[in-house]
C-alpha cells in the first residue's frame, strides 16, 4: 500500500483529519458523492478524478475533512464503487483502513430497471435483496425482477 | 400464515399450501356455507380479467359474503389520476378483504404494505398470480392423488408464461420431472433451469410435442401468442406445432390430465374436450373451491 500522504505522489492535497475514499472508479465518482450526500454537507472536500491507477484503470479519490462514516453508511457506495478503500486520517496519518462490502439489502438507493415496476410509477421507496454481490444483482422486493450491474441506476 | 396477504406463491410454506389444498377439498364437498356472512370483499380489477373475477365473486357469494368493486380502471377514480396508494387507503375502510388485479408489477406487494385488510393478488402484470398456482396444484393433487414424483409436461409459451413459472417453482418442492415443449424463441428462461439444476430436479427440453406426451402425468398447455415473436415468419412456422388434438392422446397414460389456465384460443382442438383426459373446465371449477379456501385462511375463518 502506498503512503497516500507521500508528497511525491500527492495529487490531491492532504487532510489533517477525516476520511479518504480511494479506488473509486472515475466513472462513478459523482454517484458516490450523491449517495453519501457529500453535495449537501459543509465539510471541506477535495477530490481528484481520472487519476492513473495500477489496478483500476482510471480512478477517483475523495478527501473529506473531519468526516467519519459508519459502516452502514459507507457500504451504500459498494454498489458503484465495490473496490473502494477508506483511509481514516488523524494528524495527517492513516490510523485505520477499511474496505466496503455490499450489504444484503439495499433500500432507497437503486432504481428498479423494470419499466413496469410499481416503484417507477408511484412514490415507493425502492427495496432490493442482494442476490449476487460480484457482479452485483438485485432482486426487487416489489416486482421480483433482477436489476444487474450493467443496468444499475442510482436514484 | 407469515403474512395476512397473499401476493406471491413464495409467501406460502409447503405446509401452508397443503393446508389450503385440504381446506379446498372440504369446500368442494360442501361449497355453500355462511362463513362470510356480514363480510364485504372488494374486487379491484384495474384491468379486465373476467374469469378470475367471476371465480372470486362466486367464491365469496357461495360463502354468504358480499362483493363490491370495479371491473376495469376506466370505471374507477384511477382515470381521474388517483394513485394506487390513495385507492387502497380508501377502499380498505369499506371492506374486510381486497382482491386486486393490476397491470403494474409489484403493485400487489405495495398494496399489501399499505392496506389495513388482507390483499389477494389476482395478477400483477407479468409478475405473480398465486391463486392460479394454488388451483393448479389443487387440480394436480385431486387428479393424481399426490404432488410427489409426477411428470409434468409444460407446452407453449414458456418464456413469458407467468403461470408456468409459478407452477414450476411450486412443483419443485416435490420430486417432479419436467418436460418443456416450446418453440426456440419461447423456451423456459435460463434462471428457472438453473433453479432446477440447483435442486437436482430432472428436466428435458424439446421443440417436438409428440416426443414427450406419453410419459406425462400432467400436460399443462399455454397459448403461443403472435405478439411474442420478433419475427412474424417464425410465428407462422410454429403456430400449429403446439396444438393438441384428440388423436395425439391415444398412447398417453390412463390417468393423465390436460390442464390449461384458460382462455384457450386454438392450442387445444375442441375434439379434445370430449376426452376424459381433458380437465381444463373442471380446473376452472376447482378455482372457486381453492379461492374459498384462500379467502377463509387469510381471514382466519373456517
Amino acid at each position: 500500500m502506498q503512503n497516500i500522504n507521500d508528497p511525491k505522489q500527492l495529487l490531491v492535497s492532504a487532510i489533517e483529519s477525516g476520511t479518504v475514499i480511494d479506488h473509486i472508479p472515475a466513472s462513478t465518482l459523482f454517484k458516490v458523492i450523491k449517495i453519501l450526500g457529500l453535495d449537501r454537507i459543509r465539510n471541506q472536500i477535495t477530490f481528484g478524478t481520472n487519476l492513473d491507477s495500477k489496478t483500476d484503470g482510471k480512478k477517483a479519490i475523495i478527501k473529506i475533512a473531519n468526516k467519519f462514516f459508519e459502516d452502514d453508511d459507507i457500504n451504500r457506495i459498494a454498489l458503484v464503487a465495490p473496490n473502494a478503500k477508506l483511509n481514516i486520517i488523524k494528524d495527517y496519518k492513516v490510523i485505520e483502513k477499511r474496505v466496503v462490502s455490499v450489504p444484503d439489502h439495499i433500500t432507497a438507493i437503486a432504481k428498479c430497471m423494470n419499466p413496469k415496476c410499481i416503484t417507477n410509477f408511484e412514490k415507493v421507496t425502492t427495496r432490493f435483496r442482494v442476490v449476487s454481490k460480484k457482479p452485483v444483482a438485485l432482486k426487487c422486493h416489489y416486482c421480483e425482477k433482477i436489476t444487474d450491474q450493467e443496468r444499475l441506476e442510482i436514484i | 400464515m407469515k403474512s395476512r396477504s397473499l401476493v406471491s406463491i413464495d409467501d406460502l410454506s409447503t405446509d401452508e399450501i397443503m393446508q389450503i389444498l385440504k381446506l379446498a377439498a372440504e369446500f368442494e364437498k360442501d361449497p355453500i356455507r355462511d362463513i362470510l356472512h356480514g363480510k364485504v370483499v372488494a374486487t379491484l380489477f384495474f384491468e379486465p380479467s373476467t374469469r378470475t373475477r367471476l371465480s372470486f365473486e362466486s367464491a365469496v357469494n357461495k360463502l354468504g359474503g358480499k362483493v363490491i368493486g370495479f371491473t376495469d380502471s376506466s370505471s374507477s377514480s384511477v382515470t381521474k389520476g388517483e394513485t394506487l396508494n390513495d385507492t387502497i387507503r380508501t377502499v380498505n375502510n369499506y371492506v374486510d378483504l381486497i382482491v386486486m388485479r393490476h397491470p403494474i408489477e409489484g403493485s400487489a406487494r405495495y398494496a399489501s404494505e399499505i392496506s389495513t385488510v388482507p390483499v389477494i393478488n389476482a395478477g400483477d402484470g407479468a409478475n405473480q398470480h398465486p391463486t392460479q398456482t394454488l388451483l393448479d396444484l389443487y387440480s394436480i393433487l385431486k387428479t393424481q392423488g399426490t404432488l410427489d414424483g409426477l411428470n409434468i409436461c409444460m407446452v407453449g409459451d414458456l418464456k413469458y408464461g407467468r403461470t408456468v413459472h409459478s407452477l414450476l417453482i411450486a412443483m419443485s418442492q416435490w420430486k417432479t420431472t419436467f418436460n418443456f415443449v416450446a418453440p426456440e424463441e419461447l423456451m423456459m428462461p435460463e434462471e428457472y433451469k438453473l433453479y432446477l439444476n440447483h435442486l437436482g430436479l430432472k428436466y428435458n427440453e424439446t421443440t417436438d410435442l409428440n416426443e414427450v406426451l406419453n410419459t406425462a402425468d400432467i400436460i399443462y398447455m399455454t397459448r403461443v401468442q403472435r405478439e411474442r415473436f420478433s419475427d412474424p415468419m417464425e410465428y407462422e412456422k410454429v403456430k400449429n406445432a403446439y396444438v393438441l388434438h384428440d388423436h395425439m392422446l391415444s398412447e398417453t397414460r390412463p390417468g393423465m390430465k390436460i390442464l390449461h389456465p384458460l382462455p384457450r384460443v386454438n392450442e387445444i382442438n375442441p375434439d379434445v374436450d370430449a376426452n376424459a383426459k381433458a380437465y381444463y373446465f373442471e380446473q376452472a371449477l376447482n378455482g372457486v373451491f381453492t379461492r374459498q379456501a384462500i379467502i377463509c385462511t387469510l381471514l382466519g375463518l373456517k
